[in-house]
């Protein structure tokens, strides 16, 4: 289907983007790869696109200090390639693979999809897992919300109408932590019907995608002290909605196997 | 506000300047306003791939970026790839491996292919199929195609 009709408009600064956002009916526009099909499919019928993809600030991979900061306007391909993020935050090297096909992933921005916050993409958990901090620009500046307490609901983050993400900071992996994406779909890029970013440091979390409106953190599992009890309390952390094709029992089953992986990886000495 | 931008874009190696609505993908620009029918509408929301065009270099769903946003962008199609004799060795592997039946999916799998084969020496055939996982052919003929990108990434005949 077609679009419907609506104004655009891309702002040279993040004054100018604020004050169009502002607008009765204004949308962000990234990437588009999550937006533009739901505008081609009439799902969404904004007045206003304001594409902030103009908005130099919102870009560039660094490394400083022992924190990774990621410009939210970094694409999945910006994020495959980067030398500092396969070295500092191996996880979201293995998340990106799995994140749809080559030819979404130049233009889907890390950004877009931790705003949009669909409750089976990779990033969410991603960050969840590591403890990373969302950096929100508004108006009056910027605030920084750490992760766990920004996934508030189904496609609900905390986010204001006339807020964006700006970047997000990743703690640099330690010599002595791990870490360990990992994913079930049907087939390379589809919708994961159950995924896992593990991280251990002085504690672990276990942080499951498809598996709940945002991501959920398995607090019992992560604290357990061996595997053979993580596997047994996982079904009070996790209470997975069914989708077409699996249901809720089979995916509390998949997120055993894959929680069982994910320990084995962790434990395991490099 | 205005619902319609002027832009300005180089595709195929040609500068071209047109008012588009914001509303109008990509694809839709490249068929209907400079009749480069080559790049095909399957879903248009992003499944099937076969609106796949090169944009500043990289592969991209055509229908899920407005025309406005290619405003001072470098945009190849399956056209100007075919003029240009980029894709000639993909298109006679196809041709040769009997790679397309109805051919609807042909232009965008010829696109995603080229992007491995430029961006990589050889690949195994389960990578060349992660990379063309974005592209569907309805006629079922995958077999045929990661042979013919196979025959041309990795020198096999």
């Amino acid at each position: 289907m077609k679009a419907p009709s609506f104004a655009y408009a891309k702002p040279r600064s993040l004054a100018e983007a604020f004050e169009l956002l502002e607008r009765p009916g204004a949308k962000v526009l990234a990437g588009g790869q999550s937006l533009i099909p739901t505008l081609n499919m009439r799902l969404s019928s904004p007045e206003l696109l304001v594409d902030i993809t103009g908005l130099s600030s919102f870009r560039g991979i660094t490394l400083e200090l022992g924190v990774v900061r990621i410009g939210a306007l970094s694409t999945h391909a910006d994020i495959e390639k980067s030398e500092i993020i396969a070295k500092h935050v191996p996880m979201l090297a293995q998340a990106v693979t799995q994140v749809a096909h080559p030819a979404i992933r130049n233009r889907g921005t890390l950004g877009g999809s931790l705003a949009l916050a669909d409750p089976a993409a990779e990033y969410p958990a991603c960050v969840v897992a590591l403890d990373a901090t969302i950096v929100v620009a508004g108006k009056d500046g910027e605030r920084l919300v750490k992760a766990e307490g920004f996934f508030k609901g189904l496609f609900e983050v905390d986010l204001g109408p006339a807020e964006l993400v700006a970047a997000v900071e990743f703690p640099a992996l330690g010599k002595d932590e791990r870490s360990v994406f990992l994913e079930l779909a049907r087939r390379q890029g589809d919708y994961a019907i159950i995924g896992l970013a593990a991280h251990r440091s002085a504690t672990t979390r276990f942080v499951f995608l498809g598996a709940g409106a945002t991501p959920v953190l398995a607090k019992n599992a992560s604290s357990a002290a061996d595997l053979k009890t993580a596997v047994s309390v996982l079904h009070q952390d996790l209470d997975p909605p069914a989708d077409l094709y699996n249901s809720s029992a089979t995916k509390l089953h998949l997120a055993k196997v894959l929680l069982e992986r994910a320990w084995n990886t962790l434990t395991t000495s490099h | 506000m205005e619902h319609a931008n002027d832009i300005t874009l180089t595709v195929n190696g040609t500068q071209v300047s047109r008012r588009v609505q914001a509303r109008q993908h990509l694809v839709d620009f490249l068929r209907e306003e400079l009749g480069l029918t080559g790049s095909h509408l399957g879903c248009e929301h992003g499944v099937c791939g076969a609106c796949t065009v090169r944009v500043n270099g990289e592969i991209v769903r055509g229908c899920l970026m407005l025309a406005v946003q290619a405003d001072g962008c470098r945009v190849d199609t399956v056209e100007g790839l075919t003029d240009s004799k980029e894709l000639s060795e993909i298109q006679r592997a196809f041709h040769q491996r009997n790679a397309l039946q109805c051919g609807f999916c042909t232009p965008g799998m010829l696109m995603a292919a080229q992007d491995l084969i430029r961006h990589g020496r050889s690949a195994s055939r389960e990578r060349i199929r992660e990379h063309i996982s974005g592209n569907y052919c309805r006629c079922t003929g995958y077999q045929a195609i990661v042979d013919a990108i196979e025959e041309v990434l990795n020198g096999k005949a």
